[in-house]
C-alpha cells in the first residue's frame, strides 16, 4: 500500500507542476490518460476475473503440496509451469516460498517457482499481446521460462 | 474518440460483465469454494490496480505529453547503446504493482522509439527486479539466495531482451509496426 501512496503522491505532484507549466497540455495529458484507461478497462477486467478463477484452483497448499520436499526434475519443471499460471503478489510468494524452504523443499524449486512466477504471465498475455504485439509477447515469455530454470539449476548448484 | 468507438467500448465492456457473470455462475455451482476464493483474490486484484492504475496512466499521459519523441529516442533509442540498456533496467526497478501495469508503458515507450531490447529489459527488471521486494526476500529466504537470484536474474533479463530483439530482427528484417 506504502508503494501504491508513492506513486500516487508522483502521479499527483507531477500533474500539479504541469498545470503550472500549461494548462492546456495537462488537459490534454489527461484526456490521454482517461482514453487509455477506458480502452484498458475491458482488458483489466477480464484479466483480474482470470487472475482470480486461475489462482483459486492453485491454492498456496497446492502449491505446498506440489513443492515441498524432495526435489526432482519433474519438480523443478512443475514449479516453473506453476509459477507460469499463477499470479500472486510477491507479498504473499515471498513468506510462502520462506516457509516451503524452512520445511525441507529445495532452493532449485523455489527459485523456479519464484522467477516464471514474476516473469512469465500467462493470464495476461493476450493484453501483452495487445500492447506490445505477439513476437516480443511470444518471446519475452519462452525465454524467461528457460533463463528460469537456468536460473534454478545454478543457485541450486550455489546454495 | 469517436462515438462509434464508445459504444464498441462500451459493448465490450457489457460483454466482459457478462462472461464473468457467467463463469461465476458456473463455478459457484459446480466449486462453491473455490468460487468464494476466486472472489476474495479478485477483490484483492481490483484494489491494487484501482489504486496505482490511475496514476500509471495519468504519469503515462504526462509523458507522451512533455516528453519529446527525440528524447526517448536518444535515452532508449538504438543509438543509446549499453547505457540505454542500463537506464531501463534501473527505472523496472523503481515502481511497484505486478508486471501487467507495466504493459501500457512498455508499449508506449516502443511507440516513442525506445529499442525492443530495452523495452523488454525493462519489463524484466520491473517484473522480478523490485527493489522494494528484494529487501522482502532478503528477509524471507536469506541474503545469499537473494543475492544470486538478483544477479542471475539481471544476466537473464538482459539475454532476453537482447535475444528477443534479434528474434524480431531476424535475416535484416527492418522492424516495422506491422511485424512488431
Amino acid at each position: 500500500m506504502l508503494v501504491a501512496l508513492i506513486i500516487n503522491i508522483i502521479a499527483i505532484g507531477t500533474l500539479v507542476y504541469s498545470f503550472t507549466q500549461s494548462s492546456r497540455k495537462s488537459i490534454q495529458a489527461l484526456k490521454t490518460a482517461l482514453m487509455k484507461g477506458l480502452k484498458l478497462a475491458p482488458w483489466m477486467v477480464g484479466i483480474i476475473v482470470l487472475i482470480g478463477i486461475v489462482l483459486s484452483f492453485v491454492p498456496p497448499e497446492v502449491i505446498e503440496r506440489y513443492l515441498g520436499g524432495e526435489m526432482t526434475i519433474y519438480q523443478v519443471v512443475a514449479a516453473a509451469l506453476i509459477g507460469t499460471v499463477s499470479m500472486i503478489p510477491n507479498l504473499i510468494t515471498l513468506p510462502l516460498a520462506g516457509s516451503l524452504i524452512d520445511s525441507g523443499a529445495s532452493y532449485t524449486t523455489i527459485a523456479a517457482f519464484l522467477t516464471t512466477l514474476t516473469m512469465v504471465g500467462f493470464v495476461t498475455m493476450p493484453l501483452e499481446i495487445k500492447l506490445l504485439g505477439k513476437k516480443i509477447t511470444f518471446w519475452r515469455n519462452l525465454l524467461a521460462f528457460f533463463f528460469a530454470i537456468i536460473i534454478a539449476v545454478i543457485i541450486g548448484a550455489l546454495m | 474518440m469517436t462515438v462509434r468507438d464508445f459504444i464498441r467500448l462500451f459493448k465490450k465492456m457489457i460483454f466482459v460483465i457478462i462472461a464473468t457473470a457467467v463463469l461465476m455462475f458456473i463455478l459457484g455451482y459446480f466449486f462453491p469454494d473455490e468460487q468464494a476464493m476466486s472472489l476474495a483474490i479478485m477483490k484483492e486484484y481490483s484494489l491494487e490496480v484501482i489504486l496505482v492504475f490511475p496514476a500509471v496512466l495519468v504519469l503515462m499521459g504526462l509523458v507522451d505529453i512533455w516528453m519529446p519523441r527525440e528524447m526517448v529516442r536518444r535515452h532508449f533509442g538504438d543509438t543509446a547503446g549499453f547505457r540505454g540498456l542500463l537506464l531501463s533496467v534501473f527505472l523496472g526497478t523503481l515502481p511497484a504493482g505486478p508486471l501487467f501495469i507495466a504493459f501500457p508503458i512498455a508499449g508506449k515507450m516502443l511507440r516513442k522509439g525506445a529499442r525492443v531490447a530495452n523495452v523488454v529489459a525493462f519489463m524484466g527488471a520491473w517484473a522480478s527486479l523490485k527493489m522494494s521486494e528484494i529487501g522482502m526476500e532478503i528477509y524471507f529466504l536469506g541474503v545469499k539466495f537473494a543475492f544470486l537470484r538478483v544477479v542471475l536474474t539481471l544476466i537473464a533479463v538482459l539475454g532476453i531482451a537482447l535475444i528477443t530483439e534479434k528474434m524480431l530482427t531476424v535475416a535484416g528484417k527492418e522492424l516495422t509496426k506491422e511485424s512488431i
